[in-house]
């Protein structure tokens, strides 16, 4: 994934650090706790919630199931429709192909509408190097691109922005990239809105190559879809003459009909309104209507990995709708940017791991980036049980096993990591097994209570660095059982 | 080995549990789920459009066929409009009272003069009540996608009843998937200011939906 995260600390490191930020954890409260009773509303609104739920579940389930024929499928429709089809296997590969894709139309920049998958694979920094500017057109996405910063949210990547920060990225920021904020702009969000409407205006106006995602893409009739709420994806999609999609290959979804499900539960769960403001639908290219060159970049990057792993595939049927990052109470205090990965939260500590490996200190860390309270599979669309996949990937971090990385059969090596609680599993192993020593050692422990430290010394520091120790009664249970025979006798 | 192969064979052989007697799609999807969501009359449903576009902010009126051109008239003359865009195929009768100079979206005019025009007037294709959407699909009423992007101001007439339907499942059933189409509920919004939602950014930013009975 994107190069911007190379080097990330391990995500209790990170979560330390951004707890400590008063500010960060302000907006995401806000935030996090605005959307969720709105979603919530817009969910009871459908009596049938449920039943859409399981067949959006059934439907990317099938998909996943057959990928092979879907994706050949889908390379016939979008070619039959005017649209040229390319695989990227990686990466590099995505990026080398949408380089050379722009070069070739003779243009030094692109507009972009957001997109997760190019956020994957830091196409922006590669267009870079071959001399290529890309202009993000998302809101959010220009809050970051201007702030130099990192995405922290699924939907809204600049969720850990306020108002006020965002007014003051504009004012200093804005002219260096183009038209200036205006030098009154204040910190309402319609003059905020205002200002990007007119800073971004020109650059839609004169562009000549567009690049995209795409939420679906329908493999029985080739039709792309993107699902926003500005309008700066129907200027990405209409108004540049070559339009570029990079696109995961588990967004497909076999028929048109199958839209139905989606176009319900995506706009309910992302920004909890009954539709998003705009949805664009386009099948190849259309005469004398929109751009007049389509390629479709068909993308793995570790997504292939991911379906082999008879547990863990169910991520791929992710939307990115990022409901569960707005229920998490994970999230909601670490921040996205804790994650390390340009997919936070509870969706991203099933996703990151299985996408690059759990080889890194913090894709290893991310399956632990949860309290398991299950809030997230409650609201999936398509029921995506996260706490399974999270004790799936805790198993595969601690016990080793095989797995696939880049399409070949490895053995993962147990983390060494764990050597500690292993050598305490053992010793508690042997205790249990012999009541003597068990007894001798509880009397022991009480009676020395009071001389017990508040912290383990050695390889235990870490567990209770963030837990209280248990306090040790002044009598075994088993004696004070033995002794009031159950406290029968009325004593205590 | 091509890329395409290399990632079609790491698909099969991720996929090595599927055992080829697996339920075909048909089976396989349970499609118990609504058709449309409660049982209205035509003119409830026309109600619930009317009260959903509200809702997103779009500006709802209702007409006849003999009233419409002046309430296209008026409201153009409201928002101030010198010129107007009109797609090929919208009925002239629509038009015939209005004042600001018509401009014919051809393939050469350029996306800087589409943005020097204040308005634009289109039919639609299909408008679904449950969820305050009007679908555009480029139909000769409704013109090219840009049409009805770059000008800060639309104006959408809506055929009630027949172009009115329930509910997203009826709505794609009678949309083509072969024409691009646009989906359009309420004006051009963002919730990426603390997750709140504003109404304006780059589409247009006054949406009026006509009701024409």
């Amino acid at each position: 994934m994107s190069g911007t995260f190379v080097g990330m600390p391990a995500f209790p490191k990170a979560a330390h650090d951004a707890l400590g930020n008063a500010t960060l954890r302000g907006n995401l409260r806000h935030a996090t706790h605005t959307i969720r009773a709105k979603r919530a509303r817009a969910v009871a609104e459908l009596d049938d919630w449920a039943a859409l739920r399981e067949a959006g579940r059934r439907i990317k389930d099938h998909t996943l199931r057959h990928l092979d024929r879907y994706l050949v499928q889908l390379e016939e429709s979008v070619t039959a429709a005017g649209g040229t089809v390319h695989w990227a296997a990686d990466a590099d590969e995505a990026n080398r192909i949408v380089a050379e894709l722009v070069k070739a139309t003779g243009e030094s920049e692109v507009v972009k509408v957001k997109s997760m998958a190019t956020q994957e694979i830091g196409l922006n920094e590669a267009l870079l190097e071959e001399g290529i500017h890309a202009y993000e057109t998302d809101l959010a996405e220009l809050i970051v691109q201007l702030g130099e910063d990192r995405p922290s949210h699924i939907l809204v990547p600049a969720i850990h922005r306020n108002r006020r920060e965002i007014r003051d990225i504009f004012r200093s920021q804005m002219g260096e990239w183009g038209r200036p904020a205006p030098e009154d702009l204040t910190d309402a969000p319609a003059e905020l809105a205002e200002a990007a409407r007119l800073h971004l205006r020109e650059k839609f106006l004169r562009a000549r190559v567009g690049i995209s995602g795409a939420n679906f893409m329908v493999a029985e009739t080739g039709t792309l879809v993107v699902v926003e709420s500005e309008g700066n994806g129907r200027m990405c999609l209409t108004l540049p003459e070559t339009l570029i999609s990079v696109v995961g290959i588990e967004k497909i979804v076999p028929t048109w009909r199958d839209l139905e499900v989606f176009l319900q539960t995506l706009p309910r769960s992302s920004t909890a309104e009954r539709m998003n403001p705009y949805t664009s639908m386009w099948t190849g290219t259309t005469d004398g209507d929109g751009p007049r060159t389509f390629h479709l970049v068909l993308l793995d990057n570790g997504r292939t990995d991911t379906l082999a792993d008879q547990v863990g595939r169910q991520a791929l049927r992710c939307i990115r709708c990022s409901a569960c990052l707005n229920v998490c109470p994970v999230y909601e205090r670490a921040g996205g940017h804790a994650y390390g990965s340009v997919y936070p939260g509870p969706i991203g500590a099933i996703l990151s791991p299985q996408l690059r490996g759990t080889a890194s200190e913090i894709d290893a860390s991310l399956p632990y980036a949860s309290s398991l309270c299950g809030a997230c599979y409650e609201v999936c669309p398509v029921a995506i049980d996260i706490p399974e996949v999270l004790v799936h990937l805790r198993e595969r971090v601690v016990e080793g096993g095989p797995a696939v990385r880049q399409g070949n059969k490895v053995m993962l090596r147990p983390a060494k990591g764990h050597a500690a609680e292993r050598a305490a599993m053992r010793a508690a192993r042997w205790a249990f097994t012999r009541p003597a020593a068990l007894r001798s050692g509880q009397r022991l422990a009480s009676r020395t209570r009071r001389l017990h430290p508040r912290t383990l010394p050695g390889p235990g520091r870490a567990w209770s660095g963030t837990r209280d120790l248990p306090a040790v009664p002044a009598e075994p249970f088993r004696d004070w059982w033995q002794r009031t025979r159950g406290g029968k006798d009325g004593t205590k | 080995m091509s890329s395409r192969e290399r990632i079609l064979g790491r698909v099969r052989r991720a996929l090595a549990d599927v055992t080829p007697d697996e339920r075909p799609y048909a089976e396989a999807v349970p499609r118990d789920y609504l058709r449309e969501h409660g049982a209205r009359t035509t003119e409830q449903t026309v109600e619930l459009l009317a009260g959903n576009l509200a809702d997103y902010r779009a500006i709802v009126h209702r007409s006849d066929a003999e009233e419409l051109p002046y309430l296209v008239m008026r409201l153009l003359n409201q928002h101030g409009s010198q010129e107007v865009l009109v797609p090929p195929g919208l009925p002239p009768e629509w038009m015939s009272a209005a004042d600001p100079v018509r401009i014919h979206d051809r393939a050469v005019s350029t996306a800087q003069r589409l943005d020097q025009v204040d308005s634009v007037v289109t039919g639609c294709a299909v408008a679904i009540a449950e969820t305050g959407t009007i679908v555009l699909d480029g139909s000769p009423d409704q013109g090219r996608r840009r049409i009805s992007l770059i000008p800060d101001h639309h104006i959408c007439v809506v055929r009630v009843p027949d172009q009115v339907v329930s509910s997203v499942p009826q709505a794609l059933e009678r949309l083509d998937p072969a024409r691009p189409l646009t989906w359009i509920s309420g004006p051009s919004a963002t919730s990426d200011i603390e997750l709140d939602r504003v109404e304006g950014v780059h589409g247009p930013r006054t949406l009026e939906v006509v009701l024409l009975s």
